[in-house]
């Protein structure tokens, strides 16, 4: 189980606002978190993983507490170490497609499998230059799951992938996200592209 | 500082702040047994401290333009600030790393001011080839300050030049 219970002011164009979630989110659950542009999607997101600090708040994974201001309990990302998909992929250009993977985990056979499940194994040593908008976006996608990590986050992730890529994969992480356990937090603007997936839904305004 | 202090100033505070007969060049010449005034090693040290900030300041400004969000996707991985620096953003930012180094070499050797105060201009010791220019200038021996500006051109500009290749295949022009 996941319970947040956050408040954080926003800078916006009218001028403040408060972004304000108290949310419990079963273990194992997919909720996709959707809202108008600049509601404070990807703030909550990162907010959860350590990268914004909100004023006041609280947030507990399983049996630890992340954060805790009235506690003064902030752990930093590193510990936290939520998968977390970034909308602009934050791909490493240094790094081969292998490389990534290979800086994440250090097991082998989840890095086959991953590459399968992301159609990149036959592009293991390009680096993401060379890589299509879909290829990298795939890429983020595998990098974040090298990790096995418990609370998956993603920022738009399928946004830059053609429909059918995109109903397949979705598909194949379906049964990624039940072997590995991962609660998944889905920010996503198209209405129609989690229908079936998801447990429930998170409304930002 | 040393970015905006004409190089004689600093040269001539470094002479001060390294003299054998006072304060800190005292205690090195005591403790350690170490001279930094008139030798090769302050000829060194001076070189270093005048030439930093022209190493620090494009490096500075690379990482600076570096998305944040590359250091974060390392860290969320469990990655630690020295694994990140290493890994991901030196790696990165190696085009500026390699023109910070061969310009401030390139400027650390044309130095004057600086070398001249605090080394003294002894042949064999403290000489170097921008001094030697100026020297055989003054003694009217115009074929030795051709010769020796010569092999400093010739440095630099190789130099430049391997930068600019290097760099042209490391990067791609935003215009492209």
């Amino acid at each position: 189980m996941i319970s947040i219970a956050i408040e954080k002011k926003l800078k916006v164009y009218q001028g403040r606002q408060v972004l304000k979630i108290e949310r419990q989110f079963p273990a194992g659950s997919i909720t996709k978190i959707y809202g108008p542009s600049g509601s404070g999607k990807t703030t909550f997101l990162k907010i959860i993983t350590g990268f914004i600090t909100p004023e006041k708040g609280k947030i507990l994974v399983d049996d630890s507490t992340w954060l805790d201001t009235d506690l003064n309990i902030n752990i930093p990302p590193q510990k936290r170490m939520p998968g977390f998909v970034f909308q602009d992929y934050a791909l490493f250009p240094n790094m081969t497609i292998r490389e990534h993977l290979e800086y994440a985990t250090t097991d082998k056979d989840w890095i086959v499998r991953l590459l399968l499940l992301g159609k990149l194994d036959t592009l293991i040593d390009h680096k993401p230059i060379h890589l299509s908008g879909g290829q990298q976006q795939r890429l983020a996608i595998l990098r974040a799951l090298a990790i096995k990590p418990k609370l998956l986050l993603m920022d738009e992730p399928f946004s830059a992938l053609d429909p059918e890529m995109k109903t397949e994969l979705i598909e194949e992480l379906t049964i990624v996200f039940k072997e590995i356990g991962a609660t998944v937090l889905i920010v996503s603007h198209n209405p129609q592209e989690l229908e079936g997936l998801v447990d429930g839904e998170l409304l930002i305004v | 500082m040393p970015l905006v202090l004409p190089p004689s100033v600093l040269g001539f505070y470094l002479l001060l702040a390294f003299s054998p007969r006072h304060g800190l060049g005292k205690w090195l010449q005591d403790a350690f047994d170490v001279q930094f005034v008139f030798s090769f090693q302050g000829l060194v040290l001076a070189s270093f401290i005048y030439s930093m900030p022209f190493m620090v300041g494009p490096i500075k400004s690379a990482l600076q333009q570096l998305p944040v969000s590359l250091s974060q996707a390392s860290y969320i991985l469990g990655k630690t600030k020295w694994q990140t620096f290493k890994s991901v953003l030196v790696p990165n930012i190696k085009p500026s790393i390699l023109t910070a180094i061969v310009l401030t070499f390139a400027h650390t050797l044309g130095e004057f001011g600086v070398v001249l105060m605090i080394g003294g201009n002894i042949p064999g010791v403290t000489r170097v080839a921008s001094i030697a220019v100026y020297d055989s200038v003054e003694r009217m021996d115009y074929p030795a300050a051709n010769t020796y500006s010569l092999i400093l051109f010739s440095i630099t500009f190789l130099m430049v030049i391997s930068v600019f290749v290097f760099n042209k295949y490391q990067a791609k022009s935003p215009l492209e």
